[in-house]
């Protein structure tokens, strides 16, 4: 028995460089005619990419219909979409499977911090070449670029994170929106005391959604002090060193302490909150805009009840902090990256942009020259689109500095659970993000 | 254990018959000793050697492209994480209190399994069942069923006016319901040791202890209970060295959560490894493994010295 397993073992990796080879030879073979006549003529070799996207129901929107529409004018390429999950255990997947060569053609995954620990020059393709990477803006490419070459292509819209509020509610109280935290801890008092509702909601089910008061909050620290992220960086600035920076923990701590969180807020997911907010159950959801296409699909009815503002700072009209879109990469050793070259290049265009739009709706500006939003915008990116306009944003600190450690999402969990204080909480956090510091290699730690 | 006593009492002979040149002889007529080579050869490369390269990328950072030697700086960063102490004592309390159980439990099923009772076959095999079971499925399923307000176990609660706590999302009981699940799935395996151990014992003896006039809880506590002892000192190590490594119900169930607070050593190290702190993840399981050997093999030793004393 063991000789016959032996025999396999030696087998299965011939048979696999054998149809390597000839999956490579068919590439190398039809990518001079798909780059060449941008496809319209139904004889170029037939390429079927493979798409790695998270589980997202705007990612999977997007890319679906991204693919859809580019399939329909190239019918020679074929995609097949696979979905990972999201957060640590989706970082973990994309990791391991660029590590040992076994990624799809494409991938879809975050830009900033996350990117950067790709180690992205030894798994990535650059994609300078790709002809209308002028027209993808300059704030993307910061977020994608690594050892001078630019890696990725925006994979949708700019995403604010704020506050997302139930807009019925605030009519009905005859609420303001807030523009400091004082006022925004007032209108939670009369929430509290008017309404059956909830104030903040709080979705411990899935454990990402509980940094948004600290991520979010960073365009108000980076108001107060703008060289906070370099500092942060060169290990002279922490978390725990007070205010401004630690007033995202605290404000956890605040509204946990006074007892202002859902009742479920320990098992609720994602899903929950959103419902929460949009039914009017739950009056705050802190929040980033992409959970938009989530309420898309689950509470189309309450579409234009959710509003959205920037998490108040301490004095007024609070900066909105901003994501830049995840992208979409080719990693080195796709043997159909000429083909996925020539999608990205097509995906990077108005015509792509509209795909999208159709889609999954308008969910924020665009990073690619000539796209434009409808006239009608839900009311979430409505509120969203003026602070863009006036310049009121500031990037979310994964964009600026490439520190950050894994563990901010429990120890925001025991925040809000009241198992740990906000100072202790930050404390801990500075600890945290040491071993990230250390791993890349960054100076002064 | 029992098996291998008798393995043992069964070679004897063998050897008294050819007292000279039992090793010569032996050698001869068995296979081979090249046989053994597929399974060195696998054992070797799956086992041996990653074992090995773990202690040495235990010291360094690693990236998988490239590894920077610094001495024992992953040990210390281990230790230096403020919730590691608290997963340690996780991992201790989890593994004695779920080996503790299945022993106690797993040994009381085993005697009224045994016993002549209607149904006993149908019986055994509910008990054995969840054993049969993805720790995955288990985990989901108990997760659903556990759920503070939609799941099954609140909800019949609430018909009788209680009100249910939080079994997974309370930190204080997080750990506690986990290890809960983890005995009612892991029990079937003790009760079927021990099963096997009573069917084992001769029957002489109850008889003989019947005719003395022992009852039948005299019977079990001189008769049943010593005998018992190799079967016990299986489940034990068993449980033990499964409970020190427990990961999958944890992970499914909780992720260590609610924030830190049902973490074990076995879900702190797969945190490092998803973070992508590779060395410093080896790191961890280096210190897992000598863990598990510092606790387990003493235990071995003197379990088994008991053994040979009786």
């Amino acid at each position: 028995m063991p000789f016959t397993l032996h025999g396999r073992t030696f087998a299965v990796p011939a048979l696999l460089a054998a149809s390597a080879l000839g999956l490579a030879a068919c590439s190398t073979g039809s990518s001079p005619s798909s780059s060449g006549s941008a496809g319209s003529d139904g004889s170029a070799e037939p390429v079927e990419l493979s798409f790695l996207v998270d589980n997202a129901e705007v990612t999977v929107g997007i890319a679906e219909a991204l693919t859809a529409a580019y399939t329909e004018a190239h019918p020679n390429v074929t995609f097949e979409i696979e979905q990972r999950p999201g957060g640590t255990e989706g970082d973990n997947i994309v990791k391991t499977r660029l590590q040992t060569g076994d990624m799809a053609d494409l991938f879809v995954y975050n830009t900033g911090s996350l990117f950067q620990a790709l180690a992205p020059s030894q798994t990535l393709l650059p994609l300078d070449d790709i002809a209308n990477m002028a027209a993808v803006s300059d704030t993307f490419k910061a977020g994608v670029t690594a050892d001078g070459g630019v890696y990725g292509i925006p994979a949708g819209t700019a995403m604010g994170g704020g506050i997302l509020y139930n807009i019925p509610l605030y009519e009905e109280l005859g609420l303001e929106v807030p523009t400091t935290w004082d006022e925004f801890m007032a209108n939670n008092a009369a929430i509290a005391e008017k309404s059956d509702a909830a104030p903040v909601v709080q979705t411990y089910g899935e454990t990402w959604t509980s940094q948004l008061f600290v991520l979010g909050d960073f365009a108000n620290v980076l108001a107060a002090d703008p060289e906070w992220a370099d500092k942060y960086t060169a290990n002279e600035a922490k978390y725990a060193d007070g205010s401004p920076a630690i007033d995202g923990f605290q404000h956890l701590q605040d509204v946990a302490d006074a007892g202002y969180l859902n009742k479920d807020f320990a098992s609720a997911s994602l899903a929950d909150g959103m419902r929460m907010v949009a039914t009017g159950e739950g009056a705050h959801y802190p929040m980033l805009t992409f959970a938009f296409s989530e309420l898309q699909a689950n509470n189309p009815d309450n579409l234009n009840d959710v509003g959205l503002f920037a998490i108040p700072g301490s004095s007024g009209d609070s900066p909105l902090t901003t994501w830049l879109s995840p992208g979409y990469y080719i990693p080195a050793t796709s043997e159909h990256s000429d083909a996925a070259k020539d999608f990205l290049n097509w995906v990077a265009t108005p015509e792509a942009c509209e795909v999208q739009t159709e889609a999954v709706g308008a969910q924020g500006p665009y990073f690619v020259d000539g796209c434009t939003l409808p006239d009608d915008v839900p009311q979430m990116v409505a509120d969203m689109l003026p602070y863009f306009d006036a310049g009121n944003t500031g990037p979310a600190l994964e964009f600026l500095s490439p520190v950050k450690g894994p563990a901010l999402e429990n120890i925001m969990v025991e925040v809000g659970s009241g198992i740990r204080s906000a100072q202790d909480g930050a404390a801990l956090y500075d600890e945290d993000v040491k071993k990230q510091a250390q791993q890349l290699g960054l100076e002064g730690w | 254990m029992t098996d291998t006593l008798h393995a043992r009492t069964q070679e004897a002979p063998a050897s008294i018959d050819a007292p000279d040149r039992t090793r010569k002889a032996r050698k001869r007529s068995t296979y081979p000793m090249w046989f053994y080579a597929p399974a060195g050869v696998i054992y070797g490369a799956l086992f041996v050697i990653p074992t090995f390269a773990s202690f040495y990328f235990a010291l360094t950072r690693w990236t998988i492209f490239d590894s920077e030697f610094i001495g024992l700086e992953n040990f210390k960063t281990f230790f230096a994480e403020p919730y590691l102490f608290e997963s340690l004592l996780n991992t201790l309390f989890y593994a004695t209190f779920t080996s503790g159980a299945k022993v106690v439990l797993g040994l009381l099923l085993a005697v009224f399994l045994s016993s002549q009772i209607i149904a006993r076959g149908y019986l055994r095999s509910v008990v054995f069942f969840p054993v049969l079971v993805s720790a995955v499925g288990v985990g989901v399923t108990f997760s659903v069923l556990m759920d503070p307000f939609d799941g099954l176990i609140n909800k019949v609660l609430a018909v009788f006016g209680v009100e249910g706590p939080g079994w997974l999302t309370d930190p204080d009981l997080a750990l506690f319901s986990v290890a809960f699940v983890d005995v009612w799935r892991g029990v079937g395996l003790a009760t079927l040791i021990y099963i096997a151990g009573i069917v084992a014992i001769p029957q002489e003896y109850f008889e003989a202890a019947k005719v003395d006039g022992a009852n039948a809880w005299h019977r079990f506590w001189h008769v049943t209970l010593p005998l018992m002892r190799p079967a016990t000192t299986t489940v034990i190590i068993l449980s033990l060295i499964g409970g020190l490594r427990s990961f999958d119900l944890i992970w499914t169930m909780t992720k260590g959560g609610p924030g830190f607070s049902s973490d074990v050593l076995a879900s702190v190290v797969y945190k490092q490894y998803q973070a992508g702190f590779y060395g410093l993840s080896t790191a961890g399981n280096v210190v897992l493994f000598v863990l598990v050997a510092a606790i387990i093999i003493p235990l071995f030793w003197f379990l088994n010295r008991k053994e040979v004393d009786q």
